[in-house]
């Protein structure tokens, strides 16, 4: 009686990328992991994004190992004899007006930047989702009442879409201060609108669709409704732009740091670091080159790991 | 031009007409915030710490401080109707007359910009499309991804130092050597005009060897966001059936894309190019500061750290009311002109 334990063809049970990728799943989970594992192949088979994933994967690293990376030395101990010191092996990228070694601010900056494109991600996602999954559903299923909510609220996401960005942003900083905090605070108002808006036009083509009337039916409350069976599939759409935006979020703050309304010294900022490089541009070119080239590579695979995640994820826009 | 699309027309003017003034209202309640955000009591901004209770509370009742904030508010939107942006601390005049000296050196760079991005970025958003998936269609996906992702206060250090430091091939920081102001009186304010209108070249070629490398930049900036739209654009006109018969009637290939396609793209394409150009006239703030550049983001960032909030608030919604005003008609623009949308 062992003849019961063939059932599934023994290559497919050994090997872990055949149960991935496997036609016929025979589990939730297998059909998750799955759709996840042939979404992987799919971004890094794509050169460009694969580039991108090397470039966040790499920021990524530094960040936690920034320590490690930097030879443990500090961000921030100043050395007066050192300072302006040429790139060399001493200091791999040279120091600045403090005798500071650009090598270790630049692999402790990583965090200082990962930390503001997270903290804007956690209040700006959610923000845009909450708005634009709740316009979208009302407006296409609440009858006039959901129709009158659909309507101010995407106004208000409207008003909020025209605003300039950076002066608003330098407006808040100013007001509230200097600080990280504000700078993420003074970015995240300007940054929500476009997640309302995509999550809604998802959010009205899903609302109408049989499983959802399913779900209605066997008496789901609207909140449910709205995080359990919407708001997943909004999530794909939103990702994508999510990561486009956190080009646009690094080199906003980036800029409020080059004006010295971003992180406050001696927080190792790459704006700031540029600003501080700026009256030796002729005489010590690599104190403000050096970080401005690190905002410009982590951006860039910020955009490629973008253009790559939407071929991926949403095939039909590209 | 049928009776329905003047009522159109007309009805779209009428919501555009509605929707600026909701979102400038909206613009003037942020900047209201903002100013009662500020940690410092603006009561003691002006009379000082040794001052009397009584010299306090009468500054607090001119202000207005007592009253509700809605009737401040109100106060405040009154104020602004009537052109009143407060005084400025820094220049000690008013904010408004202010603006008016600042907004010209904004105009000047970002106009000339946004006319290098368009006179590069349409023929290389074109020249991609025809071309996809082969190098010149790469080159000028890489040119304006790296125009995306660029850091430009950095590319203008940069490109200050090679430039005018190493080559001094151009003019350094400002808008004109300092031998050359105050040559030619401001009748515009646009150094390039008024030069041009006194007959003074000198002073034109210096203000032209001044403006060149911040115009070219902002104007990168600009022709990344306008050829990738013209290379979308292109690619959906040129898989339509229109393109192939006007190829099988004879028509050259290029004859096909800037003869038949092109045109088709052109409503869509404004919208795109005043975009670019609202959002050069809040982007220049970053520039503006490499290249000490009078304009109205240098105004604002330098007010800021004067601590003059007058001027900061004066100066935002001064940007972007113009922002606002130039995003919604574009907007407008595409709505009355594309066929598609006449309809409906």
């Amino acid at each position: 009686m062992t003849v019961e334990t063939t059932s599934a063809p023994p290559a497919a049970r050994l090997s872990l990328r055949g149960w991935l990728a496997s036609d016929a799943p025979a589990s939730r989970r297998q059909a998750v992991l799955g759709n996840v594992y042939r979404g992987f192949v799919a971004l890094v088979s794509n050169r460009t994004a694969l580039t991108g994933l090397v470039i966040v994967a790499a920021l990524l690293g530094i960040a936690v190992f920034a320590p490690l990376v930097s030879g443990f030395r500090s961000p921030i101990d100043q050395s007066l004899s050192e300072r302006l010191a040429a790139p060399g092996a001493a200091h791999w990228f040279g120091t600045d007006e403090f005798g500071r070694d650009i090598f270790a601010r630049i692999a402790y900056g990583t965090r200082v930047t990962l930390t503001i494109v997270m903290l804007v991600s956690i209040v700006v996602a959610p923000i845009g989702l909450l708005v634009g999954t709740t316009a979208g559903y009302l407006g296409a299923t609440a009858g006039r009442a959901g129709g009158i909510i659909d309507a101010v609220l995407m106004r208000i996401t409207d008003i909020f879409l025209a605003f300039p960005r950076l002066v608003l942003a330098l407006a808040f900083a100013g007001a509230l201060g200097p600080g990280i905090e504000n700078a993420v605070i003074a970015i995240s108002l300007t940054a929500w609108p476009p997640f309302a808006r995509i999550a809604r036009a998802e959010t009205v083509s899903i609302a109408r669709s049989d499983f959802i009337s399913a779900v209605v039916l066997q008496g789901a409350s609207t909140a449910r409704i709205l995080f359990r069976h919407i708001v997943p599939l909004c999530l794909s759409s939103l990702i994508v732009r999510l990561t486009l935006d956190m080009a646009g979020i690094i080199l906003t703050a980036a800029g409020l740091g080059f004006l010295g309304l971003g992180a406050q010294p001696p927080t190792p900022e790459w704006g700031a670091m540029v600003a501080s490089g700026r009256n030796v541009i002729f005489e010590q070119w690599w104190v403000a080159t050096i970080p401005g080239l690190a905002i410009f590579i982590v951006s860039l695979g910020f955009n490629l790991l973008g253009d790559g995640l939407r071929d991926v994820l949403d095939p039909k826009s590209s | 031009m049928s009776g329905a699309w003047i009522a159109g027309v007309l009805w779209r003017l009428l919501s555009l007409m509605g929707s600026l003034l909701l979102t400038l209202w909206g613009l003037t309640a942020i900047t209201f915030s903002i100013g009662r955000f500020i940690p410092t009591d603006p009561v003691l901004a002006i009379v000082g710490d040794h001052a009397s209770r009584e010299t306090y509370e009468r500054t607090r009742l001119a202000l207005g401080l007592d009253r509700s904030v809605l009737e401040q508010y109100l106060i405040y939107l009154r104020k602004i109707l009537a052109g009143d942006f407060g005084t400025s601390v820094m220049s000690s005049h008013s904010v408004l007359s202010d603006l008016y000296q600042f907004f010209p050196a904004t105009f000047e760079l970002a106009t000339i910009a946004t006319v290098l991005g368009v006179l590069v970025g349409v023929p290389a958003g074109v020249l991609a499309a025809a071309n996809r998936g082969r190098w010149p269609d790469r080159l000028v996906s890489i040119v304006g991804l790296f125009g995306y992702s660029m850091p430009i206060f950095w590319l203008g250090l940069i490109g200050l130092a090679i430039f005018y430091g190493r080559l001094s091939w151009v003019g350094g920081p400002g808008r004109l050597d300092t031998g050359f102001e105050d040559i030619v009186t401001a009748r515009s304010g646009v150094i390039l005009v008024d030069s041009a209108l006194a007959g003074e070249w000198e002073v034109f070629r210096n203000a032209v060897s001044h403006l060149v490398l911040p115009a070219s930049l902002l104007g990168y900036v600009s022709l990344a966001y306008i050829s990738r739209m013209t290379r979308s654009f292109m690619i959906d006109q040129l898989a339509q059936d229109y393109v192939t018969a006007a190829r099988i009637k004879g028509r050259s290939f290029w004859g096909a894309v800037w003869g038949h396609a092109f045109p088709n793209i052109m409503v869509p394409l404004i919208t795109v190019i005043g975009l670019s150009y609202a959002s050069l006239l809040e982007g220049a703030v970053l520039t503006e500061s490499v290249f000490a550049w009078p304009g109205l983001g240098l105004y604002i960032t330098s007010s800021l750290f004067n601590a003059d909030m007058n001027a900061v608030l004066g100066g935002t919604l001064m940007v972007g009311a113009v922002f606002i005003g130039i995003n919604l008609f574009c907007d407008f623009l595409y709505k009355v002109f594309d066929p598609r949308l006449r309809a409906a």
